[in-house]
């Protein structure tokens, strides 16, 4: 017995509709503790050298435009309003709005990963990019190049969840498109969504972190 | 009761309040408020998590196990960043000063 109900969609294992879609959520949501791990030893990195090496990550932070990273972020908790009404309209079970909006969170996504590939090659130019090339400042050039790499890291390791976010909110929408009659449709957009609502709040923190480093002075 | 659906105008709210902050942080970061600037951005960056995690993310309207589930998360994360900073606070190894 390990047949799904076709009519209800409540898989043989669970008591109730309700028990299945919190038990999805709870997957979810103990995937993204292991996610907030795996990104925390990353801040964790970086808390340790930015109080090791102050003035170099406020140097190093200046080469970073202040500007696009606002844009950025602005682009991203946009998506995450979009994919917030997604789920909202998936539980209403209106197919079309769903649809909709899961497609403008996708765009909105491949937007974020258009502005970082230009800032990626801005910094490229500009010979910040670690290793044999780097250029920067004699005296601060060794803790610098510790910025920039855990810039690139940081925000590379965050890129590649926004592309798996990306791909996982299309293949929600296909699957969407093809059939919403039952409950478990509604579940999947609202997990991944908040897969997506977790890859905007690594950005949040990320934001002020690597690109704000004491701007005033 | 799990299934609860946040309207358009609350989604709406948090946005505008979180684009709201967004503004805020950019303009507290060319504020010379000495050593409160990075507090300052932070506690900006942990108001904005709190509200994706409560309205976005529905944890407001969730289970007492997604609260566990999600401040399991944070719990670790906390211990992972302090005992990290509590050894080379305590090691001498930065610069701090009046020390």
């Amino acid at each position: 017995m390990t047949a799904t109900d076709a009519v209800t969609g409540l898989a043989s294992q669970f008591d109730d509709l309700e028990q299945q879609h919190e038990t999805a959520n709870l997957g979810m949501w103990a995937f993204l503790s292991t996610e907030l791990m795996f990104f925390g030893g990353l801040f964790a990195a970086y808390t340790v050298y930015r109080n090791l090496y102050p003035d170099a990550f406020i140097a190093a932070s200046r080469h970073l435009s202040v500007m696009l990273g606002a844009i950025n972020t602005a682009v991203l908790l946009t998506s995450s309003l979009t994919m917030a009404q997604a789920v909202n309209a998936a539980q209403l079970r209106k197919r079309r709005e769903a649809i909709v909006l899961l497609l403008a969170t996708m765009i909105l996504g491949a937007a974020f990963l258009g502005i970082k590939a230009f800032e990626y090659y801005q910094d490229y130019r500009e010979h910040l990019v670690p290793g044999s090339a780097f250029r920067f400042e004699e005296s601060l050039r060794a803790h610098a190049q510790m910025f920039f790499l855990i810039y690139f890291l940081m925000t590379g390791l965050h890129a590649i969840h926004l592309i798996i976010g990306i791909a996982l909110v299309g293949t929600i929408a296909y699957l969407v498109r093809r059939e919403m009659s039952d409950d478990r449709a509604a579940t999947k957009v609202e997990i991944t969504g908040l897969y997506w609502h977790f890859v905007d709040l690594v950005w949040v923190f990320l934001y002020p972190l690597l690109y704000l480093v004491d701007v005033h002075k | 009761m799990s299934q609860h659906v946040v309207p358009l105008r609350m989604n709406l709210i948090i946005f505008a309040a979180l684009m709201v902050l967004l503004l805020t942080t950019i303009g507290a970061a060319y504020l010379d408020l000495g050593r409160g600037n990075l507090p300052v951005a932070l506690l900006i960056a942990a108001v904005k998590a709190t509200l994706i995690v409560l309205f976005f993310m529905h944890v407001k309207y969730s289970n007492r196990l997604t609260w566990i589930f999600s401040g399991a998360a944070l719990l670790w994360l906390t211990i992972l960043l302090s005992l990290t900073m509590s050894d080379f606070l305590s090691r001498g190894w930065l610069q701090i000063a009046g020390k």
